[in-house]
């Protein structure tokens, strides 16, 4: 994946990160291979592994009760690697409560089980709004709470990093959770949108 | 650690602006400051990131979940429904 079209990072951005693993190497404090094996680790996240999460929890009822109480936990006994990365918190939806994940001061996500962000997650008009008309924005991603649901925005100022445990949509009764991790994508995950029956990938 | 402050406690988020006096890095968002707002529950205990941006020794200071009325952010908000943010225990004051 080509993360640098422009070419920029040949140029004058380039020396600087040089010199700045020169120091970190020098000093000790991380060593090319560390700093290649985190890359690598950042690249294969993707919101597969959030998504392989959230229908195992639809599926088995031991490891719904772990991802709530320790994320980081669930996520490691899938085989996600969690190690050094900030803990992740799982936000339950129920009937009554839907989960809106935001991070206004920056952009915190769970990059561990979603990988890079949307575009949109970073953007000032995604932060400001979500906050202050989450109604109004999730409509525009095509979501309509249903009536009694209350929305719960989650802004993400600290050490935490916040995934949304969706409700498992009606109509999937017996299906493998393979077939249910199907149904999720990125959005499901922060809550911007809430799965369905229908596959997205 | 545990902190001074149980689940369902009325606090406030101090009004206070450091970032007037000089250089700061905060994680307490400027509309929560000087608002109304009940603890949910603790998340422990983290490395104040007060310092640890400017490579100070960091105590590590309790973090709560508080939960906040947008009623009591914003002058337009609609509906019922809340917002739930991370805040660190030395930007809270007890409320009565």
């Amino acid at each position: 994946m080509n993360h640098d079209p422009a070419g920029l990072v040949d140029a004058e951005g380039g020396r600087l990160l040089a010199a700045l693993r020169h120091l970190l190497a020098e000093k000790d404090i991380a060593t090319p291979g560390e700093i290649a094996e985190r890359i690598a680790a950042t690249e294969r996240a993707s919101p597969r592994l959030g998504a392989a999460m959230v229908a195992q929890a639809w599926c088995d009822p031991a490891f719904r009760a772990l991802m709530l109480a320790d994320g980081t936990a669930a996520a490691e006994s899938l085989g996600i690697a969690m190690r050094g990365l900030p803990p992740l918190g799982v936000l339950e939806n129920t009937p009554a409560l839907h989960h809106l994940v935001v991070c206004t001061l920056c952009s915190c996500y769970p990059r561990a089980v979603l990988g890079y962000p949307p575009f949109w997650f970073k953007s000032a008009a995604y932060r400001a709004r979500a906050v202050r008309d989450p109604l109004g924005l999730l409509a525009e991603f095509g979501t309509q709470l249903p009536a009694g649901q209350r929305v719960r925005v989650v802004d993400s100022t600290a050490d935490y990093r916040w995934m949304v445990l969706p409700l498992r949509p009606a109509g999937t009764q017996g299906w493998s959770a393979e077939r249910l991790a199907a149904l999720l994508d990125a959005g499901d995950l922060v809550g911007t949108t809430v799965p369905t029956a229908r596959e997205r990938v | 650690m545990s902190g001074r402050f149980q689940p369902g406690a009325a606090v406030r988020v101090r009004d206070a602006w450091p970032e007037r006096q000089g250089p700061v890095h905060l994680r307490t968002p400027h509309y929560l400051r000087g608002r109304p707002g009940r603890v949910l529950r603790s998340l422990g205990a983290f490395p104040n990131p007060e310092d640890l941006a400017f490579g100070r020794p960091a105590a590590a200071v309790p973090l709560y979940h508080v939960a906040f009325d947008p009623g009591t952010l914003w002058p337009d908000a609609a509906r019922d429904g809340d917002l739930v943010v991370e805040v660190f225990e030395h930007w809270l004051e007890p409320r009565a």
